[in-house]
């Protein structure tokens, strides 16, 4: 691979193959590629590229996505391209990387951000022709005195391409009728053959379908009903059907809902994505429209939000701040012990100590959450005690701090343990041989320089911290809440906080969600930024 | 939509299953060519009966059937974002209280009951899916909650709690139990275990319109009632007699009951069969309200199965939960293979000798249960409910409780 600073034009490499001789243009083996099985590899892989944009392709097109389809083509012959032409080395290093972060890192955050300026919620998911459906489609009632059939749905001449026909019996009248998109026509009785129940089996002049032959036609049926005077008859499975009119229907020319029966009608709103009636009333279906900023301006000017924002955000960092702060002090106590060399057995401690952290969290908060319980819980029977741990704000941080210590320590000291074998021994010794104590020495030398190593892992377990979603929710759901608040509680951070506010109302209100998602990004990330700065200052001391 | 097609692209170019994400279960929903059914259900009790009953539809028809289990708390959104995606099922069954958030979502279809089959069905569960004057789905199973109690400690089901206080502190003085009652109140509260006791005290959580349909601005816990029925609750709470403990949740009841740590636990008839393999003498009653008070009403909740607007396969949809689920024969083989409490009276009137509790709880369910509401503001109602509810079990000022949660119910569906 060092090979790839050759000007693969003019020097060919040393030890390519062979068939590569003359066939430059077709990169094979002219871009470093030079052994036969990195060949093969590279053959293999281009492959399965070929494979997975195919697998890929057949949904795109059957939902009709062609800027999916053409995104996924020009990829493609991109990949290609890089992996085959001479001329793009440094591509060929870097395309996988980006194509991963444009995919995971940056589609997820503007699909975040262009949320958060929508009304994107439930009762707000599609759009406006699908709520005009839904509306539509819920409003179909029965007409009022009409029987339920007996259906049998057979088609005129091919069962595949015919037209269809509902063979209809009513069980009321025993009369039996044909329905077709001209209407319904009534059958002789001598015409058709009738099971038991009084269901049509047979009828003279059409084929009766089956199962499998009906599913094959299901978007004919959708299209298809029988029109009466009060309505159309439509089938309801394979065996029923009745004459049934929508209630509601959608006008064009006043951009409105009407309801047949009481005469309301709901206006089109497009700037909230609702149709709403005079009195203010609106239908629950409604659309996704964008919104600008009104997301956030709910955030900023929510009463509930502002009274307990603060509070939440110093408990935030604090959290996560102490997090760090415990979980790395106790897992460097316990490595700086096990990393004694006078001690023995030190494996074996190890593994007991990693024990716990393969171990999956979400269980182990379950479990922990159980061992706060009052009455019943380990920690008050061992204790003797009768604390409701979780009951009172100041107790529940200890205890979520507890589970968090147990949960976490173990993976800084092996962190710990890890950056404290790659510190050159010399270094400690000289300061022992200078006269330094051994606590000044770990001080001034050992120290500094696990930090230079660890803090870019310190500063993403604070980010992960800070948005500790399970930890609270599981253990203590974001309590205690006080008696007049019951939407800020006294150990929630910003995360559970703003889940209980977008997804606790009449529905998820992904919206709004997003809106908050967008702020705490940019006050994780600000922190994040400034941590890295100082993490530089700390390496340029170094 | 225009982002889930995005990652559509970009996830199958990064040949990953991002497609998953956007629709869920994308590889079967919406692979097409096969022509089968396909039906989304809740992993808990009951998925596997529910298996065998598609698999009759499936040698009745001809037809392949797939059933799919995902857990219940993740079903009813992984539903409503793959209807978005265009990879839904055909079928889908859960909770009636999710209708009035698939409609609102244009996710479910209705479906036209036939009179035979209305007759047949337990009229509250017919009620339970009716939603703005339409019926959404077949109901199968028809839950409200029981009081339980250990016979060899508490022959004789109490009349009151007054009486299952006596009787239980009686047991609690002598040595025998530890708790009076195992009734789940948790840290954050449980408003379903505590509705037949606000019932009782007079409170309600939704006014009824003259149709029977929920009034949204109608809330319950603003009107005075609610204050005074948690007066009642709060004294029998932590600071009061100790009756109701925070420490007692959903997680830990059955095991207090079991145990015999308590002679009484309230919990619904999906623990008869847990109960069923402990060594527990027990008996089922309804849920006592207060001496001086109304009558304890439970939530009813009621499972159905409901047809997806966007599935493939409509029709087979449609014949599976309109004319083949609410053959009482189908439902009776549901109900053998899940022993649940069924929603058809066909089914009730087979199982009263062989399985007495069952008929039991269905009985007391139709007799003192009230419908839970199913319209999408119920959902912003359960938090703040059961955390007042909590609070005033902990000992605080019912008053402010109360009136802190109305607010913030009021604030979150804009009422």
């Amino acid at each position: 691979m060092a090979r790839s600073t050759v000007d693969v034009d003019t020097a060919r490499p040393t030890g390519s193959p062979p068939g590569g001789r003359g066939r430059a243009g077709l990169g094979v083996g002219s871009d470093g590629t030079s052994s036969p099985l990195g060949l093969v590899l590279k053959i293999a892989a281009l492959a399965l590229l070929a494979a997975v944009a195919v697998w890929g392709a057949v949904p795109l097109v059957r939902t009709q996505n062609w800027i999916g389809l053409a995104v996924l083509v020009a990829v493609t012959l991109l990949g290609f391209y890089v992996y085959l032409s001479p001329r793009t080395i440094p591509l060929k290093y870097l395309l996988p990387g980006t194509l991963f972060l444009i995919a995971f890192q940056i589609l997820p955050i503007v699909y975040t951000v262009a949320t958060a300026f929508t009304n994107f919620s439930d009762g707000h998911r599609g759009s406006k022709e699908e709520a005009i459906a839904a509306i539509e489609g819920a409003s179909v009632q029965q007409v009022p005195g009409s029987p339920v059939y007996d259906l049998t749905i057979a088609a005129d001449g091919d069962p595949s391409t015919g037209d269809l026909v509902f063979l209809l019996a009513d069980p009321t009248t025993d009369q039996v009728f044909a329905g077709t998109s001209d209407g319904l026509a009534p059958l002789s009785a001598a015409d058709v053959q009738r099971s038991d129940a009084g269901r049509i089996t047979a009828a003279e002049g059409y084929t009766v379908l089956d199962v499998a032959q009906i599913s094959d036609r299901q978007d004919d049926l959708t299209a298809f009903t029988v029109p009466t005077d009060d309505g159309a008859i439509r089938n309801q499975g394979l065996s029923s059907a009745f004459d049934g009119a929508p209630q509601r229907a959608y006008d064009a020319g006043c951009d409105c809902i009407t309801d047949a029966a009481s005469g309301r009608t709901w206006t089109a709103d497009d700037g909230n994505g609702a149709f709403v009636a005079d009195d203010g009333q609106t239908l629950a279906q409604g659309w996704r429209v964008g919104v600008g900023l009104r997301n956030f301006g709910a955030i900023f000017t929510n009463d509930v939000i502002r009274s307990s924002f603060l509070r939440i955000v110093v408990w935030n960092f604090a959290f996560a701040f102490l997090t760090v702060l415990i979980t790395f002090g106790l897992g460097l106590l316990v490595a700086l012990a096990l990393n004694n060399p006078m001690l023995k057995g030190k494996t074996f401690y190890r593994s007991l100590i990693i024990l716990p952290y393969a171990m999956p969290a979400v269980a182990m908060y379950l479990v922990w959450r159980n061992m706060f319980n009052t009455d019943f819980g380990l920690i008050n029977r061992i204790l003797g005690t009768h604390v409701n741990w979780l009951g009172n704000t100041a107790s529940s941080m200890v205890a979520i701090l507890l589970v968090q210590l147990w949960l976490g320590y173990n993976y800084m000291f092996l962190v710990i343990t890890g950056a404290l074998q790659s510190i050159p021994k010399d270094l400690t010794e000289a300061a022992g041989v200078d006269g330094a104590k051994p606590f000044y020495a770990f001080r001034t030398i050992t120290f500094p320089l696990l930090l230079v190593a660890l803090a870019p892992l310190l500063i993403s377990s604070f980010a992960f911290n800070f948005n500790n979603f399970n930890a609270i929710y599981l253990v203590t759901q974001g309590g205690p809440f006080s008696p007049d608040n019951p939407s800020a509680g006294g150990t929630d951070l910003l995360i559970t906080y703003t889940y209980r506010l977008a997804f606790g109302g009449a529905g998820a209100d992904y919206g709004f969600a997003a809106a908050i998602s967008v702020v705490i990004f940019l006050i994780v990330g600000v922190i994040s930024v400034l941590a890295f700065r100082r993490t530089r200052a700390l390496e340029e001391v170094n | 939509m225009r982002g889930c097609r995005w990652k559509l692209a970009v996830g199958a170019i990064v040949a990953t299953t991002t497609l998953g994400a956007c629709g869920g279960g994308t590889g079967d929903a919406g692979g097409g060519g096969d022509s089968g059914l396909l039906i989304w259900a809740g992993s808990g009790t009951g998925g596997d009966a529910l298996k065998q009953v598609a698999q009759r539809f499936g040698e009745e028809n001809g037809v392949p059937v797939d059933v799919e289990l995902l857990p219940g708390d993740e079903l009813q959104t992984n539903f409503v974002t793959a209807s978005q995606g265009n990879n839904a099922p055909d079928v889908v069954c859960g909770a009636h209280d999710w209708i009035g958030n698939l409609v609102q979502n244009g996710t479910i279809d209705p479906i036209q009951l036939l009179p035979a089959v209305r007759e047949d069905l337990q009229p509250l569960a017919v009620q339970a899916v009716t939603y703005n004057g339409q019926v959404y789905g077949m109901p199968f199973t028809m839950n409200s909650l029981v009081l339980y109690r250990n016979t060899d400690l508490a022959p004789d089901a109490p009349a009151t709690i007054e009486d299952l206080v006596a009787t239980g502190q009686q047991l609690q003085a002598a040595g025998r139990v530890t708790e009076v009652l195992a009734l789940p109140v948790s840290d954050t509260g449980n408003a379903y275990f505590m509705y037949p006791l606000f019932t009782s005290a007079g409170g309600y959580v939704f006014g009824t319109a003259p149709d029977g349909s929920f009034d949204s601005t109608d809330l319950g816990l603003a009107a005075p009632q609610a204050v005074t029925a948690y007066q009642q609750i709060g004294a029998l709470g932590e600071k009061g007699q100790g009756v109701l403990k925070r420490s007692i949740s959903a997680e830990n009841d059955l095991s207090l009951f079991t145990d015999g740590h308590t002679a009484f636990m309230v919990e619904g008839p999906w623990q008869l069969p847990n109960l069923a393999k402990s060594s527990v003498p027990y008996d089922i009653s309804p849920v006592p309200g207060f001496a001086d008070g109304g009558p304890a009403s439970p939530f009813i909740t009621v499972d159905a199965c409901y047809v997806a607007s966007r599935g493939e396969h409509r029709t087979l949809g449609q014949e599976y939960v309109a004319n083949f689920w609410s053959r009482p024969d189908v439902q009776a083989a549901y109900q053998k293979a899940a022993e649940a409490v069924p929603a058809s009276l066909t089914v009730l009137d087979q199982i009263r000798d062989t399985q007495p509790l069952v008929a039991e709880a269905a009985d007391i369910a139709a007799q003192s249960g009230q419908i839970m509401p199913s319209i999408p503001e119920m959902a912003a109602v359960w938090d703040p409910w059961g955390k007042a509810e909590a609070a005033v079990v902990a000992g605080a000022d019912p008053r402010t409780t109360i009136t802190a949660a109305a607010t913030t119910i009021r604030g979150a569906i804009g009422g």
